[in-house]
């Protein structure tokens, strides 16, 4: 299961859904948010929502020299913060920028895949899609 | 307050200097909240209220409040400096990621001092400041953008604001505005021409952070019931959907939409203007402030022909809302859409105020009929009811001529009538161009008494058009202005959009300031509300401001209302009675201790 952006060409760019991540992730404000809005060069040209696809065999977890990341069962990972050192290396490796950093703890924010971005969006830009097995 | 909140800490920057500081001002924070309640006390601080508003003595404090960041459409920051337009209290609220950005960067407050020897910007990234040269941004030819070059020069893209002024900020028009995200402005009152006055081109501010909160579990209940009123009540509809040019219609049908300077109803085509028709031709885009669901901001696309180049075409953007469409449409008796988007491009160009602009050529258009000006003057341009052409040259001229009238235009209309006469259909108040609004006496008395002279002060043509289904008594409409007028110091010290404010009611607003770590109550928010408002209009008395000495146009009272005309003696008492009012708020909070 993943989220995926099913039409950006709709997103206003409030940040609803990094807000939702943030609290997903016991937070709040945006450091705690592993999604990207970014206008696509000025705002009339519309924005890009980069949030994490749980990709199947994902490069951060691979990256990862600690084995912080364990492979998530159908897509996308989970975080074993006792593990992590904080060198960053799966934020590098993921080319959507869909991880996060919490520099207070100097760890990576991961998606969690629990649809709160989904849920709050009032655009319905984004999906909550199950990977086909 | 929350003591780990970054709120408290203000950053001051000295342009002169090329220095910056942090200071930790939880005395103020804990005790204003934020927004207006901070910046004014920032303001006395820090701008003498006796300096020329055009001198490095002037400061700009632009701020934000404790909700900002936390909950929803708690989207707005607050700027305050000392006005070039009407000489007293400047104050404007712009949203774009401002408020966001600053939350984000970490600080509750900016302080900017000084003027920069050479034209420069301000790149504040978190606790980083940079002070960059600007000398190649400064004088760039109208429409041609410093923040697209900006952008690509500094980090924090997605997240960060990029205030910054165009060529008439430069050119000191004393009713110029300052641009954020391309299509949010402070308006009114003429920061641009502060930020100009100091060699400032922009200010970018960038970060990202969380907050604390004194407990998470009810953060995201009252967050979650926030949420479910904004997206599932009709409170916000109506910016939601057409957004504010939904009212051009309404406000039509009742006689309170001006026409050509308030000399008619008649206005054929006025649904050529409407919201619905702007939606349906041109609407391309909506976009949001951050963290506001609703998405006010509508963008129309007009697509031109390269008239040298065949097949070329060139689409540009432009940001529509009621206040543009009656300043620069019905007001100059321009009634096609196309036009008006025309005029609003050319406003946004060159970084003047949209309502200002407008008032001030409808003023001139009528001047000419009249004789009072002649072409001589206007370097030979003819102002007529819709002629959007030669408004549009009027207005470069405004900021490009060196021509003594044009020179004038750019002092705004108060200058303007003191010189060349027409005072009875000068549509000012407090110094300041009227909003778009001809709905009876209280939204008259609420441009001359609002502390800032704009309709969103105190909301006096709401209830001049609640006064049409319940009559009530002119004691109970001054009471009510100031009633109004006192609430929004809360919300603007939050700070909240007023679009909101109808979900942020008292209840609400306690329960979040709750979250944020302040112990209040009912009876110690409206002490507070009485306090700021006193502050505020204490610095506007004390930099010039005379409440007994205030112009009234003859014009207001020669055109019909929905109510029909408006009475001379009734503006009168009811000028007098809210003035009455503050005076007795004032002379209560002057015997307060001090807080």
């Amino acid at each position: 299961m993943a989220v995926f952006v099913k039409d950006s060409d709709k997103c206003v760019g409030c940040l609803l859904c990094m807000f939702a991540c943030a609290r997903a992730h016991r937070a709040v404000g945006l450091e705690s948010s592993c999604i990207q809005v970014r206008s696509q060069g000025g705002i009339s040209r519309g924005f890009s929502v980069f949030v994490c696809r749980g990709c199947e065999d994902p490069p951060c977890a691979r990256a990862c020299p600690e084995e912080a990341l364990l492979e998530r069962k159908g897509g996308g990972v989970v975080l074993r913060s006792d593990k992590c050192t904080g060198c960053g290396y799966c934020v590098r490796a993921c080319i959507l920028d869909a991880i996060g950093w919490k520099a207070e703890v100097n760890k990576p924010v991961v998606c969690i895949q629990c649809a709160e971005c989904v849920k709050i969006c009032p655009y319905q830009v984004l999906e909550f899609e199950k990977h086909e097995p | 307050m929350n003591p780990k909140d970054p709120l408290k800490r203000v950053l001051y920057i000295d342009l002169t200097k090329r220095k910056y500081w942090i200071e930790e001002r939880e005395d103020l924070f804990s005790k204003y909240l934020g927004g207006v309640g901070v910046g004014i006390k920032l303001l006395e601080e820090n701008c003498p209220p006796d300096i020329d508003p055009l001198s490095p003595e002037n400061s700009i404090i632009l701020a934000i409040g404790p909700l900002n960041g936390l909950f929803p459409l708690a989207s707005k920051t607050v700027a305050l400096f000392k006005s070039p337009h009407t000489g007293n209290l400047g104050e404007s609220h712009a949203g774009g990621r401002s408020g966001l950005a600053l939350r984000m960067a970490g600080y509750g407050a900016i302080v900017v001092k000084g003027k920069s020897e050479r034209p420069c910007y301000v790149a504040i990234h978190s606790n980083k400041v940079f002070f960059r040269d600007a000398t190649t941004l400064w004088g760039l030819k109208a429409g041609v953008s410093a923040a697209r070059l900006i952008r690509a020069k500094e980090p924090g893209a997605g997240l960060r604001t990029i205030i910054r002024i165009g060529p008439a900020g430069e050119k000191l028009i004393t009713y110029s505005s300052v641009t954020l995200e391309t299509y949010r402005h402070f308006g009114r009152l003429g920061l641009g021409a502060v930020f100009g006055s100091k060699n400032l081109k922009a200010i970018v501010i960038s970060g990202q952070r969380d907050f604390p909160v004194s407990d998470f579990k009810t953060y995201k209940e009252v967050y979650t019931e926030l949420m479910e009123e904004i997206t599932g009540s009709p409170k916000m509809k109506k910016y939601h959907e057409l957004g504010t040019p939904a009212n051009v219609l309404p406000l039509s049908l009742v006689k309170g939409l001006p026409i050509k300077n308030l000399t008619t109803h008649e206005f054929e085509k006025v649904e050529e203007i409407s919201g619905e028709a702007f939606a349906e031709k041109y609407l391309a885009r909506r976009v949001a402030c951050t963290h506001c669901p609703v998405a006010c901001i509508h963008l129309a696309a007009i697509r031109e022909p390269y008239e040298d180049e065949p097949y070329f075409y060139k689409t540009t953007y432009v940001s529509y809302d009621y206040e543009l469409i009656y300043a620069l449409g019905s007001m100059l008796g321009i009634s096609d859409s196309y036009k008006v988007l025309k005029l609003i491009q050319t406003v946004e160009d060159y970084g003047l105020d949209a309502i200002s602009t407008g008032v001030i050529l409808a003023w001139c258009t009528e001047a000419f009929e009249k004789g009072l000006i002649k072409e001589t003057q206007t370097e030979g341009l003819v102002p007529r009811w819709g002629e959007a052409e030669v408004y549009i040259e009027m207005i470069k001229k405004i900021v490009e001529s060196p021509k003594e009238f044009y020179q004038d235009l750019g002092k705004g209309l108060h200058f303007v009538v003191e010189k060349y006469g027409g005072e009875d259909f000068a549509l000012i108040f407090g110094k300041n161009e009227m909003a778009g609004y001809h709905t009876g006496v209280a939204g008259y008395v609420g441009f001359l008494l609002g502390a800032r002279h704009s309709h969103l002060d105190n909301a006096g043509y709401s209830l001049d058009q609640a006064c049409w289904k319940n009559n009530l008594t002119l004691e109970e409409m001054a009471e009510r202005l100031l009633k109004e007028e006192l609430w929004r110091q809360i919300l603007s010290s939050l700070v909240i959009c007023f679009f909101a404010r109808e979900i942020y009611r008292l209840d609400k607003v306690l329960k979040c300031l709750s979250v944020a770590g302040y112990d209040l109550n009912e009876e110690k928010i409206w002490a507070l509300a009485e306090r700021i408002y006193a502050h505020k209009y204490n610095f506007k008395m004390k930099s010039g401001f005379d409440m007994e000495n205030l112009k009234v146009p003859k014009r207001i009272f020669e055109l019909s209302t929905f109510t029909g005309e408006i009475k001379p003696e009734n503006l009168e008492v009811l000028l007098k009675l809210l003035k009455e009012k503050i005076k007795n708020l004032l002379e209560a909070q002057a015997r307060e201790p001090l807080l």
